[in-house]
């Protein structure tokens, strides 16, 4: 991973849609410190913003106001320029790696085709090297010929995964990566997300809804209506 | 690492039969394209070669229609009119005439040919000074009858494989039940002369009972004459008609234009039905990997990167189908060949459909522009999917 120290810094994080004449906030006043390295799990019921936080702290979307810095580098501000696509895309690629609870692998490429997909698009440099490496932290190369569709549900995640890291992201955001698994499975998926975590530096957001698996974290944001209204270590 | 092109072409992979059944539109449009440009190239090229060969540019007729004796010339017809052969010595007397030949068209029908029968074709010549106008009559079997009297024939190329003759055969005239003796069977031409039965001029005079008459005086020009004045000239003559063989060319041309607006319009607007089956194919495809091209971008693909890997998709479409478009249109050109021809008032011999490596990379390129233009809206509309909105579309499915 990029030795550099990144932090995620989310100050008063705030978003709200209209539907109609109706505003809805389903982000308000969120504000909260990652630290480089940390595993830190979000759990709420449904609807509570827990996702939109999320799609905030991972550039996947602006927030209507608030600030955001990751690395000490100030990514959104509270003057209430809205980033491009393709500057949200950039940051992204540099500092993000993704997993939902749908694997979004494509069916008609093999595994370690999947794995190399991004790199068709952004490459950093060595990363095309170490993908077996990364396939075998994984426990997947002996499936990498393999088409996701005749691969286990664990095991495709587990491509999701691989897929996410292969540009060696900071932080890893996870938006109910078990959803889809038995909980069997979602143990093993966590466990990875946690090794990885401690082994390598990465920083994990993970959204659950599972609050036993939210606790293999070192912290805890529960959210309610928008805000967070409690934070746990656990460490 | 996994190439744009490979992502492209697995993707199309997924639905097959829907790729191909937009492949075979576009090579449908290919070969119809091909086939049309290969025609407007191949029938000129024909017609020019028929003309030419004639080995004259002037004919002279008796008056009436001379287009029918034209026609008559290039491919057989009846209601023809006759002047006397003594025409002959006031054109020798013309300084600009290099040679001339008489020929007496005539035409008999044969219960025989075909199914329910046809025109045979006989012309009276002079062996000496037809075959110095058409150099490029040369015999298979065989060769030109010497006696003018005799009652012999020379056989055309198809008109001896019909008829499965060899020389020294008899073939019966049909309608006036004369025998005549096979002496030679020409070599193939790619010209009408191919379908023709050759006979001594004075024999077929007297068989229809027409002494001294002919339909048609062959005129080759010296090549430094002004061709405008000696038709001017020409026209002097009593009761004759001149028909200059680049009018008769000119005429057809005209006629054919028509055709060839027509079959143009029907390729245009099958390349219009298949542009519109790729746009519907590749956008279709787009809105079912709405989600799939949204994480695309989540895990680095920017807007252009999408659409360059949609217009990849539909560039393999359009060539695809273009390659398989040109190898059918040159697999078929003969079947084309027929189907235009039993469309045409007139088709000259030889080939219609003429395709070389300049049409056929010519049509390449038009379908590939083509695809080009298509991909352009569908793979737009995938560049600017958000990913958010691919996240919620799959939060709201």
């Amino acid at each position: 991973m990029n030795q550099a120290s990144v932090s995620l810094d989310a100050i008063n994080l705030t978003k709200t849609y209209r539907r109609g004449s109706e505003e809805i906030s389903a982000v308000h006043g969120a504000s909260l410190k990652i630290n480089k390295g940390d595993f830190v799990s979000c759990i709420g019921p449904s609807g509570s913003g827990k996702t939109t936080l999320v799609n905030l702290l991972g550039c996947l979307d602006n927030p209507t106001s608030g600030e955001l810095f990751l690395g000490g580098r100030q990514i959104f501000s509270n003057n209430g320029h809205q980033l491009s696509e393709k500057r949200l895309t950039e940051i992204r690629r540099e500092i993000f790696g993704y997993i939902f609870q749908n694997f979004y692998l494509i069916p008609t490429l093999t595994v370690i085709e999947n794995v190399m997909l991004p790199l068709t698009f952004f490459r950093k440099p060595g990363t095309e090297q170490k993908v077996t490496g990364l396939l075998q932290l994984l426990g997947i190369e002996h499936r990498k010929d393999h088409l996701p569709g005749q691969i286990s549900g664990g095991e495709m995640q587990r491509v999701a995964i691989a897929r996410a890291l292969v540009n060696e992201p900071e932080i890893l955001v996870a938006d109910e990566p078990t959803g889809n698994l038995d909980s069997k499975r979602s143990v093993e998926i966590v466990k990875i997300l946690k090794d990885l975590s401690s082994n390598t530096g990465l920083t994990v957001i993970m959204v659950t809804h599972n609050l036993e698996l939210a606790r293999v974290a070192d912290r805890l944001f529960e959210m309610r209506d928008g805000g967070i209204s409690e934070t746990t270590t656990l460490k | 690492m996994i190439t744009n092109f490979e992502v492209a072409y697995k993707n199309l992979l997924r639905k097959r039969v829907r790729s191909l059944l937009t492949i075979v539109g576009i090579a449908l449009s290919a070969w119809v394209l091909v086939s049309l440009l290969g025609f407007n190239k191949g029938y000129e090229a024909a017609l020019n070669k028929d003309i030419d060969n004639m080995g004259f540019s002037l004919m002279i007729m008796a008056k009436g229609c001379p287009y029918e004796a034209a026609t008559m010339m290039l491919k057989g017809g009846t209601g023809l009119k006759y002047m006397k052969e003594s025409i002959m010595t006031d054109l020798a007397k013309e300084p600009d005439v290099e040679k001339i030949t008489p020929i007496l068209m005539s035409a008999v029908f044969d219960p025989n040919k075909g199914e329910s029968g046809g025109i045979a074709g006989y012309f009276g010549v002079e062996p000496k000074s037809y075959s110095e106008m058409k150099t490029y009559l040369t015999f298979r079997q065989g060769g030109w009858f010497i006696d003018p009297k005799a009652f012999e024939v020379v056989m055309g190329y198809e008109a001896a494989e019909l008829e499965q003759r060899e020389v020294g055969d008899m073939i019966l005239m049909p309608e006036k039940n004369v025998k005549f003796k096979v002496v030679g069977i020409l070599n193939r031409t790619g010209t009408q002369d191919d379908g023709t039965i050759f006979a001594p001029l004075k024999t077929l005079q007297t068989i229809f009972k027409k002494p001294d008459e002919i339909t048609t005086i062959g005129i080759k020009v010296k090549k430094s004459a002004d061709s405008t004045s000696l038709e001017a000239r020409l026209y002097q003559l009593p009761d004759v008609q001149i028909v200059s063989l680049q009018q008769v060319k000119d005429t057809i041309m005209k006629l054919i234009s028509t055709a060839k607006v027509m079959v143009l319009s029907i390729a245009i607007i099958a390349i219009l039905i298949a542009m519109v089956g790729v746009v519907n194919t590749i956008l279709t495809s787009v809105w079912e990997r709405m989600q799939e091209i949204g994480i695309l971008k989540t895990i680095g693909a920017m807007p252009w990167d999408i659409f360059k890997l949609i217009w990849t998709e539909t560039l393999i479409l359009c060539t695809t189908g273009g390659v398989l478009g040109v190898i059918f249109a040159l697999i078929l050109a003969r079947v084309t060949d027929i189907l235009i021809r039993s469309i045409l008032p007139y088709a000259p011999g030889g080939g219609l459909v003429l395709i070389d490596t300049k049409l056929v990379l010519i049509t390449l390129a038009a379908i590939l522009c083509i695809g080009l233009l298509s991909g352009i809206y569908p793979a737009w509309r995938a560049g600017r999917i958000r990913p958010l909105e691919a996240i919620r579309s799959e939060v709201n499915a």
